[in-house]
């Protein structure tokens, strides 16, 4: 069998997040921050911003970038990449929704 | 004699199969139709506009008597199917047995029924058949209350026919906007305005708590407390598979009775096609893919090869009037890029979706006519690298001129009242304008807009360019944010011309650039909204500052100050051993003093929030608003109670006042003192509003500051009582909560608006200060509340989703 598939995590229901809102999955490598867009898109990525390691589960979320609360650093969901003039990049993880639960790849998280 | 062929379910696909089956191999098949309706096939499609009244019931008749005595079909209706044994390949109903060599389900949904007390009550319907259709009708008497739970496309279908009818009808939607499977938020908005206008009142957001009547339906529940009256509820949630007899006759089913490419169930001599079945994990609403599944049986079913492929489906809401196209996946995802249009003054909203050279999506509203176009782009996966750039405005676009960003501002009428204080109305300054009034200050002498607060300006400039054109050069005062191109001014007048009452609503009728807002313009657009529609807007807690969401101040290292109100700064022991026992048990790293005479915990993680907040509400104690844009403190000194130089009794009316205030939201934070004599004892001027106790009564200053500037307030007026400053206090603070652009401190607004206005406002006008301070009393009347104690609900959300870090270490 693949081996990816056997390690998606379930972490939750979807309904559990609020859209353009964000709730945390601690790990053995710190917090990861699960966002879920308005369009119920989801995106996993490290809860620490790579300027003053402000959490960006608290950011607001709008389109598919979440805005850092501290600074206002504003980052692209899709690739962790900050955005604008300044330069930085969180660490990302494959997350997708299969009936309505919210799955992690735990290989991904176990590692580091 | 064919063989025996017996189909359940006189749908629609079951009805168009047996069309194809009759015309390609007639006498092929000796068919039995079974129907749990007593009726045959007709287009369910149809039954909106027989609800409207703009057809019967006999003109959406697919098939008559004639047509199944033609065709040698024996006709079932109104007998049940209860199983399906298929061991001896027999049907068993009501009448009795029927053999069978090939056997269709076509079983169809069943409408999805929310496990709500009250939901078998006399009254309560669901959208399906042609009984439904006609309670619904027989109900529709001009002003009878209709109440649709299900803002999707059948329950607005539904309403809109009942609404047709003459019945007064709420649609009552889960979600945040209506249709969300087929619309994005702007478009939702607009079919809402659109709903809106056929007297249809929309409560989104609004979960069905119970259904009310005793001996039938009465009115619906809400959750939020909200009650609607009702003579008949709707109920169109949603579907689901009828799956029952498949499943009692062991067949595989999942979501619907599960089926291969040539619609064969797990037993080759059962086929299933339509709204009942499953097919590679999808599942059919539409009746596009239902009409594939029923040429693709048909041809199975004599034997030729056939194999289904569900294509992709446009959705159109058949309400007459309402415009909206949807098709293909408009959801935001890696990779893929939106183009949007919008052109607020003719209510249009036009979004396409690309992914790589691909258009994949698209959803229209208020302008279908390209629908069609756009949707045969999807289908073909056309490239569309070289029309990308005129892509949006459709197939017969060569070259034309940008969106225009005065759109708005040109679709007003001229009765649009542009400058509120002095009333004035777009058409008087388009006559000025067209009299010679060239210049803001022609303008400003001669129509007296603009002349006041100031605050209209740009909206009086964006006027005059239109009436001027290339010859007016307007002042730069630079946009709210990188989203759009008006001020804070203009957007805060437009929400109240125009009543937009959302999030959604303001960018689309002023034209937003971008789909969700950013991180600037969302916090200061949910400040305007809830400011000027305290009773219609809903918070959104999303677009709020980390800190307003979590009701606490968030620190450096990610943990939380968390500060109890005292009230003008006065406490007790009792108060304060709770605060040492909260601090003790949450092992709280700093207790500190604040400048606001009440004491702050530092350093407390945000999991720990709802329990502490638990604690101190216990012991009496409400949130002190330390990390809002509102009221923050009332700083006192001990006044004629116990000072020998007071005055008054500053202590009192500083917790008066704070009382009166607090929980108010306002563009930027809110300080206030009272001192009890000139001495000044509590520093009331530096602060937003100050108050001086002299022996005649009370000097209201306003517009200090102590931070970034810092400044001497000014005096508003003197008054001789108590009651007269609270009025006065809170009539100046709404003025400062309508007219003020967000983070703007007191000081700062009062610079742009000048002294003598404000004074004009509260102080000269005593009608109009009464008019401000009821506005302020209303808004408190929703927004006075404490957020700590309405947190247990939220107390979940603030934990972590899992935890990994123990399990996963092992």
């Amino acid at each position: 069998m693949n081996m990816i598939s056997e390690n998606w995590l379930d972490i939750g229901a979807l309904e559990d997040i609020p859209r353009q809102g964000a709730r945390v999955v601690k790990t053995p490598r710190g917090c990861v921050a699960v966002f879920r867009a308005a369009d119920d898109h989801v995106f996993a990525l490290d809860d620490r911003c790579p300027h003053k390691g402000g959490p960006l589960s608290e950011g607001i979320v709008h389109g598919h970038s979440v805005t850092c609360p501290l600074h206002n650093w504003v980052f692209d969901m899709n690739s962790g990449q900050a955005q604008g003039a300044d330069s930085g990049q969180v660490g990302t993880y494959p997350v997708r929704v299969s009936k309505g639960r919210i799955l992690i790849d735990g290989a991904e998280l176990a590692r580091g | 004699m064919g063989q025996k062929l017996v189909v359940i379910g006189a749908g629609m696909a079951s009805g168009r199969m047996l069309e194809h089956l009759f015309d390609t191999a007639p006498g092929a098949y000796e068919v039995t139709l079974f129907n749990g309706e007593p009726r045959g096939n007709y287009n369910r499609l149809m039954l909106s506009p027989v609800l409207s009244g703009e057809k019967t019931y006999a003109e959406i008749v697919t098939h008559d008597d004639a047509w199944y005595g033609a065709h040698g079909v024996t006709c079932r209706f109104g007998d049940h199917v209860t199983k399906i044994d298929r061991d001896r390949k027999v049907v068993i109903s009501k009448s009795g047995e029927t053999p069978y060599d090939k056997l269709v389900i076509a079983t169809g949904s069943a409408p999805f029924i929310i496990p709500v007390a009250g939901k078998d009550l006399p009254g309560v319907v669901t959208y399906r058949d042609l009984e439904d259709t006609n309670a619904m009708i027989a109900a529709s008497q001009p002003g009878a209350k209709a109440v649709v739970i299900g803002g999707g496309l059948l329950g607005l279908e539904a309403a809109a026919g009942m609404a047709a009818r003459g019945a007064e009808v709420t649609v009552i939607h889960l979600m945040g906007h209506l249709m969300e499977r087929q619309l994005d938020p702007a478009a939702g908005y607009l079919l809402q305005k659109d709903l809106e206008r056929r007297g249809i009142k929309v409560h989104c957001k609004g979960a069905t708590k119970a259904i009310l009547g005793k001996d039938r339906v009465e009115a619906v529940l809400l959750e939020d407390g909200t009650v609607y009256p009702a003579d008949l509820v709707c109920m169109a949630v949603g579907i689901r598979p009828e799956t029952r007899l498949a499943t009692d006759a062991h067949l595989e089913v999942a979501r619907g009775v599960v089926v291969n490419d040539q619609m064969q169930t797990s037993d080759p001599a059962i086929y299933a096609l339509g709204e009942c079945v499953e097919h590679n994990k999808q599942l059919f609403g539409l009746v596009a893919p239902l009409y594939d599944q029923a040429k693709v049986l048909a041809q199975t079913l004599i034997g030729q090869g056939a194999a289904f492929q569900p294509v992709q489906t446009a959705t159109k809401l058949k309400v007459t009037g309402v415009d909206l196209f949807s098709a293909g996946d408009f959801a935001e995802a890696p990779g893929r890029e939106d183009i949007v249009f919008r052109d607020p003054g003719r209510g249009i909203y036009k979004r396409l979706i690309i992914e790589g050279e691909k258009l994949i999506g698209a959803v229209m509203y208020g302008d279908t006519a390209d629908g069609a176009w756009f949707f045969s782009q999807i289908k073909d996966s056309t490239d569309i690298t070289d029309l990308r750039e005129t892509l949006i405005f459709g197939p017969g676009f060569a070259g034309g001129p940008k969106a225009d960003p005065l759109a708005a501002v040109a679709a007003l009428p001229p009765e649009a009242e542009i400058c509120g204080c002095n009333g004035v109305c777009k058409g008087k300054i388009v006559q000025a304008i067209e009299g010679g009034a060239t210049t803001l200050d022609l303008v400003r002498s001669q129509t007296k807009a603009s002349s006041s607060c100031g605050t209209c300006t740009g909206l009086v400039e964006q006027v005059m360019a239109l009436t001027l054109g290339d010859g007016f050069a307007a002042n730069a005062n630079p946009p709210m944010c990188k989203c759009t191109d008006h001020t804070h001014e203009d957007v805060r007048r437009m929400i109240k011309t125009l009543g937009l009452k959302s999030i959604p609503a303001v960018m689309q009728e002023l034209g937003w650039k971008t789909v969700g807002g950013c991180a600037s313009c969302r916090p200061a657009l949910n400040y305007y909204l809830l400011s000027d529609w305290p009773l219609d807007y809903v918070d959104d807690r999303q677009s709020r500052f980390v800190n307003e969401r979590n009701h606490a101040n968030i620190q450096k290292d990610g943990t939380y100050s968390v500060v109890p109100r005292m009230w003008g700064g006065v406490t007790t022991p009792a108060e304060l051993r709770a605060i040492a026992d909260a601090a003790d048990k949450y092992a709280v790293p700093m207790v500190k003093v604040t400048g606001g005479q009440r004491i702050d915990l530092l350093g407390v993680k945000k999991e720990d929030l709802p329990a502490i907040w638990a604690d101190l509400n216990d012991a009496g104690m409400v949130s002190g608003h330390a990390y809002s844009k509102g009221l923050r403190t009332v700083k006192t000194c001990v006044g004629s109670e116990f000072c020998r130089f007071g005055t008054q009794d500053s202590t009192g009316l500083g917790i008066k006042l704070e009382k009166l205030l607090w929980g108010s939201w306002t563009p930027a934070k809110v300080k206030l003192g009272v001192s009890g004599c000139p001495r000044n004892c509590a520093e009331a001027t530096c602060k937003d509003v100050g108050v001086i106790c002299v022996d005649s009564g009370y000097q209201i200053s306003v517009a200090g500051a102590a931070g970034m500037d810092v400044r001497e307030t000014e005096l508003l007026c003197q008054v001789a009582t108590e009651d007269e400053a609270m009025e006065v206090i809170a009539a100046f603070v709404q003025l400062y909560r309508e007219n003020s652009r967000y983070l703007h401190r007191i000081y700062k607004w009062v610079a742009k608006v000048g002294l003598d206005w404000c004074k004009a406002q509260v102080v000269e006008d005593t009608v109009n200060r009464r008019a401000l301070y009821d506005r302020f009393m209303l808004s408190q009347s929703v927004y006075q509340k404490d957020p700590w104690a309405e947190e247990p609900k939220l107390r979940a959300d603030f934990a972590p989703m899992m935890d990994l870090s123990r399990e996963a270490a092992e």
